[in-house]
C-alpha cells in the first residue's frame, strides 16, 4: 500500500523581522494509490508549500507525512515533480532532458534509448528527440517535462500549476493528456491549479484550501475525471452539474479573497 | 608604384561604393522612413568607403602620397627650408613676420628694465644711500648711452658702407635668382663634392636618412646655393657693431664704474653683488643687440623683403606640393640636415611600415635578436625535462650510484629516472613556436587558463555556499579593485621579470573575473531546475556537474571574454615595465629609439591579436551556449 498520509502538518515561516506566517495549519489528509487530487485555493493559501513538503524540498515545522509508510525527509525519485514553466535544462536536447533521471541512475544506454522513444511517443513528441528544448513551444516543453518525470516511474506525481502558462487550446489538449496518462499508468497525482474548471475536470478529489492560516477548507469527490476518460472534455464543461459545482467553488474562493482584502484594509 | 596605384584604387573604390549605395537606395525593400532600424542592416559598400577613407587619411597625413607621386618633393622643400632658415635672423630684424623692428623692441624693453631697476633700488631698505646713488648713476648712464646707438648723426661712415655693401649683395642675388644665370657655374671642387655626396645619399623615408639634404634637382640647387650666400650675408651683418667712439667711451666708463664698485664690495654683500651683475648684463645686452638708428636699415630691409618675395615666387610647384601634399606640417632645415615636422614624422608612411614589418617578420631579423613569430626545433627531452619536476627522481627509494674504484659510474634505476626528468636523454626534435608575438600570446593564454582552472570552481562554490562566499569574499574584493598594474612591481619583484611574473599577474587578473562571473552564474541558477534535478534522483555532484555548471556557462564564457581583454591590456603594460621579449617590450624599445614605424606595427599586431582572441571566444560562445537568451 503506497498511500500518501499527512498528519497534522504545520508550517510556520519566520521572516527576519520576526513576523510569523502560518503557511499550513493542521493539514491532515490521506491519498490512496491511483487517486488524482487537485488542490485549489486563493493565492497565499499554502498550496505550493504543501507540494514542496510532499516533494521533500521543505521540512514541516511539525507533523508527519509518509508515502507508503516511509517518512518523507528529502527529495526522492519516487516522487516526481512537474513545474509550472517546465524547468527544463535548456542546454540539453529533448531526449537528453527526458533521460536525465535514467542517466543519473546510470541505467544502460540501450534501455534508456528504448524508454525515451516510448515516452516521447506517449506524450506526442515522437521524432523531436534531437531538438534543443529552447526551440520548443510552451506546450511541447510541458510534454517534455511530463515525460522526464514519468520515465523515472515515480509512485507519486506532483504537479505545480503545470498548465498555468499555456494558451487555452493547448491547455485543453494537455488536460486530456494528463487524464490519459493517469488512466494508463494508474499513478497517484497531486495537481495544483488556479483554474477552478481545471480542478473540477481533472480532480477525482478536490481540496479547496483557505489562507491565513493555510488549511484544507473543503473537500469534494467528483465524477468528472473518470467521465473525462471516455467523454469529450468540452461536453463535460457544459454539463449542468459541472457548472453548478464550478459556480459554488468560485463563489467560495471569491468570499475568501474578499475576506483577505477586508482584513488587510481593516 | 604600389602606393600610387593604391591611391587611385582608393579613389575608385570610394566613388564606386557611393554610386552603388545610391543605386541601392532606389531598390530599397524595407520601409523608407527615418528611424526604422532595419535600414542599418547590410552596407558592405559603406565599410569599403570607411576603410578606404581611413587608409587614405593614413596615406595622406603620413605624406606617403607626396612620396609616391613626387619622391623628390621632400628634397626640394628641404632646400627651400634652408633658404628660410638662413633668412630667419635677418627677417627677424624687421616687422616682416614680427610686429616691431627688433631695435625698437629691445630699446622699449631695456628702457623699461632700467626704469624698474631704479624704482626697485631707490625703494629697497636693505641698501645704503651711497650704494643707491652709485647704482642709479650707472643706470642713468646706460640710459644715456642708447641715443648714441639710435641717432643717425653718430652713425659711423664705415658701418654705413658695410650695410650698403650687404644691401647691394642681396639686391644682386634678388636680380639674378630668377634667371638662368643662377646659380653661377660651380667650382670643380664643389661639384665633385656634391656629386660624391649625392651618390651616397639615401632616399626619403625610413632609410636611416629622414630627408636627403643635398639638392637633387636643378631648382633645389638654386635654393641650396642661395641659402649658402644668404648665410654669409647674414653672418657678416650680425658682425657689425654700431659702436661709435662716443658710445665706446661711455660704455667703458660704465664698465669701470661697475668694476670699481664691485671692488669695494665684500663677498658677503650678496644683494649688492647680484644687483651689479644684473646691471652689467643689462649693459651688455644693449651693447650687442644690433641696435641701429631708425632710418639706417630702410634700404637693407627693402632688399630682404624683395628677396623673400622673389624666392617665394620662384618656388612655384614646390610651394603647391608643400601646401597640398604635406598636410599638418612641412619640412624644416636645421644646420646641415632636414627633418619632417608634423604628422609625417610620427605617423609612419605605409610604404615604410609594411617594408619594415615584412623585414621584422623574417626570422633572421626579428627585433632585438628575437624573431616576431617563428619556430625552432627543440628536442622532446628538453620539453620533458622542463615539464617533469626533478624531485620525482629524489622520492624513488634507493640511492644514486656512487663511482666505483675503477673510475666508472654505473647507472641504476634512480639515476635513469633522474636522466629522464632532467631531460638528459636522446630524443627526436619537434618544432616549437618562438618569438615576441608567441611569447605574449602564451603569457595571456597561460594566465587565463590558470585563472579559469582555479576561478571557476571557486566561484561556483562561492555561489552555493555561505561559508565559502563569506570566507573568500574579503580576499577577492580586496585585491580585485586594485588596478592590475599596481600589483605589477610587487609581482615582478617576487616572481621575476620573465614569464612567471607576468603569468602570475595575468592569473590574478583573470582569477577575480572568473570567480565573480562563475559565482554570478551559479547563484543565478533557477531553483526549480535544481528541484527538478533533485526529484529526478541526481546526487549533489551530479547536480553540480549537470545543472549548475552548464547553467553558469554563459556567465563563465562572458567572464572569459572580459578576462581576455583585461589580460591583454595588462600584459602589454607589464611587458612595458620589464622583460626581454613580448610585443609590449618591442614597443617600449621602439619608443626609446623613436622608431615610429615599429611602434605602429606593434599597435597593429596588438589590435589584431586582441581581435583574434575575441572572435575565437565569440565563436566558442555561439557554439557552446546556443540557448543563451532563449531559455
Amino acid at each position: 500500500m503506497s498511500d500518501l498520509v499527512s498528519q497534522d502538518l504545520n508550517m510556520i515561516f519566520k521572516s527576519p523581522k520576526g513576523e510569523t506566517v502560518h503557511a499550513l495549519k493542521d493539514v491532515t489528509f490521506k491519498l490512496k494509490k491511483g487517486e488524482l487530487l487537485t488542490v485549489l485555493g486563493p493565492s497565499g493559501c499554502g498550496k505550493t508549500t504543501l507540494l514542496n513538503i510532499t516533494a521533500g524540498f521543505l521540512k514541516p515545522t511539525s507533523g508527519l507525512i509518509t508515502l507508503g509508510g516511509n517518512e518523507i525527509s528529502g527529495p526522492g525519485v519516487e516522487r516526481g515533480m512537474v513545474f509550472q514553466q517546465g524547468a527544463l535544462f535548456e542546454w540539453l536536447t529533448v531526449a537528453q532532458n527526458v533521460n536525465f533521471g535514467l542517466r543519473m541512475k546510470r541505467v544502460d544506454p540501450e534501455t534508456t534509448i528504448k524508454k525515451v522513444e516510448e515516452w516521447l511517443e506517449i506524450v506526442g513528441l515522437k521524432g523531436f528527440g534531437n531538438t534543443p528544448t529552447y526551440q520548443l513551444s510552451g506546450g511541447m516543453q510541458q510534454r517534455v517535462a511530463l515525460a522526464r518525470c514519468l520515465i523515472n516511474d515515480p509512485e507519486l506525481i506532483l504537479m505545480d500549476e503545470p498548465l498555468g502558462a499555456l494558451d487555452a487550446l493547448t491547455r485543453e489538449k494537455m488536460q486530456s493528456l494528463v487524464l490519459k496518462i493517469w488512466k494508463e499508468t494508474g499513478k497517484t497525482i497531486i495537481l495544483i491549479t488556479h483554474s477552478v474548471e481545471e480542478a473540477l475536470l481533472l480532480g477525482e478529489r478536490v481540496y479547496v484550501m483557505a489562507p491565513r492560516p493555510g488549511r484544507i477548507h473543503k473537500e469534494y469527490n467528483l465524477p468528472f475525471a473518470s467521465r473525462g476518460l471516455k467523454q469529450d472534455l468540452r461536453e463535460i464543461k457544459n454539463d449542468k452539474e459541472f457548472v453548478t459545482k464550478r459556480e459554488e467553488i468560485l463563489s467560495m474562493i471569491w468570499d475568501m479573497e474578499e475576506e483577505i482584502m477586508g482584513k488587510e484594509t481593516g | 608604384m604600389i602606393i600610387s596605384s593604391l591611391t587611385f584604387l582608393i579613389i575608385f573604390a570610394v566613388i564606386g561604393a557611393i554610386l552603388y549605395g545610391q543605386k541601392l537606395i532606389k531598390t530599397e525593400k524595407s520601409d523608407a522612413v527615418f528611424g526604422n532600424p532595419e535600414r542599418s542592416k547590410g552596407g558592405i559598400h559603406w565599410v569599403i568607403v570607411g576603410s578606404s577613407f581611413l587608409l587614405f587619411l593614413w596615406l595622406y597625413y603620413s605624406w606617403d602620397i607626396a612620396k609616391a607621386f613626387y619622391p623628390k618633393s621632400a628634397n626640394e622643400i628641404c632646400q627651400v627650408a634652408k633658404v628660410r632658415e638662413s633668412m630667419l635672423s635677418l627677417k627677424y630684424l624687421f616687422p616682416i613676420d614680427e610686429r616691431q623692428h627688433k631695435s625698437t623692441a629691445i630699446i622699449h624693453r631695456e628702457n623699461e628694465n632700467i626704469q624698474n631697476y631704479i624704482k626697485e633700488i631707490s625703494s629697497n631698505p636693505n641698501l645704503n644711500q651711497v650704494d643707491k646713488e652709485v647704482y642709479i648713476n650707472i643706470l642713468e648712464k646706460i640710459k644715456l648711452s642708447i641715443p648714441y646707438l639710435t641717432n643717425e648723426k653718430y652713425l659711423e661712415f664705415e658701418t654705413k658702407i658695410t650695410i650698403d655693401k650687404l644691401t647691394e649683395r642681396i639686391n644682386n642675388l634678388t636680380n639674378v635668382f630668377p634667371t638662368d644665370n643662377f646659380p653661377p657655374p660651380l667650382s670643380l671642387d664643389f661639384e665633385k663634392e656634391l656629386n660624391e655626396g649625392l651618390s651616397k645619399q639615401l632616399g626619403w623615408g625610413a632609410t636611416g636618412m629622414e630627408i636627403p639634404p643635398l639638392p637633387e634637382t636643378k631648382l633645389g640647387l638654386k635654393y641650396h646655393i642661395a641659402a649658402d650666400q644668404l648665410r654669409l650675408i647674414s653672418d657678416e651683418f650680425f658682425q657689425i657693431r654700431n659702436h661709435n667712439p662716443q658710445y665706446k667711451t661711455l660704455t667703458n666708463d660704465i664698465k669701470s664704474d661697475i668694476k670699481n664698485h664691485r671692488d669695494k664690495l665684500n663677498d658677503n654683500q650678496e644683494l649688492e653683488i647680484t644687483l651689479l651683475k644684473e646691471i652689467n648684463k643689462l649693459n651688455k645686452r644693449i651693447q650687442f643687440a644690433s641696435i641701429f638708428p631708425p632710418t639706417t636699415l630702410v634700404e637693407f630691409e627693402q632688399a630682404v623683403r624683395n628677396f623673400d618675395a622673389v624666392q617665394k615666387k620662384e618656388q612655384g610647384s614646390i610651394a603647391t606640393k608643400d601646401a597640398l601634399l604635406f598636410p599638418g606640417g612641412t619640412i624644416v632645415s636645421s644646420g646641415p640636415t632636414c627633418a619632417e615636422d608634423g604628422p609625417g614624422r610620427w605617423l609612419p608612411k605605409p610604404s615604410d611600415t609594411f617594408r619594415i614589418f615584412a623585414d621584422m617578420l623574417k626570422p633572421s631579423v626579428g627585433f632585438k635578436f628575437v624573431p616576431m613569430f617563428w619556430y625552432e626545433m627543440m628536442g622532446v627531452n628538453k620539453i620533458v625535462g622542463f615539464i617533469l619536476p626533478d624531485w620525482i627522481a629524489d622520492i624513488i627509494p634507493g640511492k644514486y650510484p656512487i663511482h666505483s674504484s675503477d673510475g666508472q659510474v654505473k647507472p641504476n634505476f634512480k639515476s635513469k629516472v633522474l636522466d629522464i626528468v632532467t631531460g638528459n636523454f636522446e630524443a627526436f626534435k619537434i618544432p616549437v613556436p618562438v618569438g615576441h608575438i608567441w611569447d605574449s600570446f602564451l603569457r595571456v593564454f597561460l594566465g587565463l587558463v590558470f585563472g579559469i582552472i582555479l576561478g571557476v570552481p571557486l566561484g561556483i562554490f562561492m555561489g552555493l555556499n555561505r561559508f565559502a562566499k563569506g570566507f573568500f569574499d574579503p580576499l577577492v574584493e580586496l585585491y580585485r579593485p586594485v588596478p592590475p598594474l599596481a600589483w605589477a612591481p610587487l609581482v615582478i619583484t617576487v616572481f621575476g621579470i620573465d614569464n612567471v611574473g607576468k603569468i602570475f599577474l595575468l592569473f590574478m587578473v583573470s582569477l577575480s573575473i572568473m570567480i565573480i562571473s562563475a559565482r554570478a552564474g551559479a547563484s543565478g541558477t533557477q531553483l526549480s531546475k535544481i528541484h527538478a534535478a533533485h526529484s529526478l534522483g541526481a546526487s549533489r555532484w551530479q547536480i553540480l556537474r549537470e545543472v549548475i555548471f552548464p547553467n553558469s556557462l554563459p556567465e563563465i564564457l562572458t567572464g572569459i571574454r572580459v578576462a581576455v581583454g583585461m589580460c591583454w591590456g595588462t600584459l602589454v603594460a607589464a611587458e612595458f615595465l620589464a622583460g626581454t621579449t613580448g610585443i609590449g617590450f618591442v614597443e617600449n624599445v621602439a619608443r626609446k629609439y623613436m622608431q615610429y614605424e615599429v611602434i605602429w606595427i606593434t599597435i597593429f599586431v596588438m589590435g589584431m591579436l586582441g581581435l583574434l582572441f575575441d572572435i575565437t571566444i565569440r565563436k566558442i560562445i555561439d557554439k557552446t551556449i546556443p540557448w543563451r537568451g532563449k531559455g
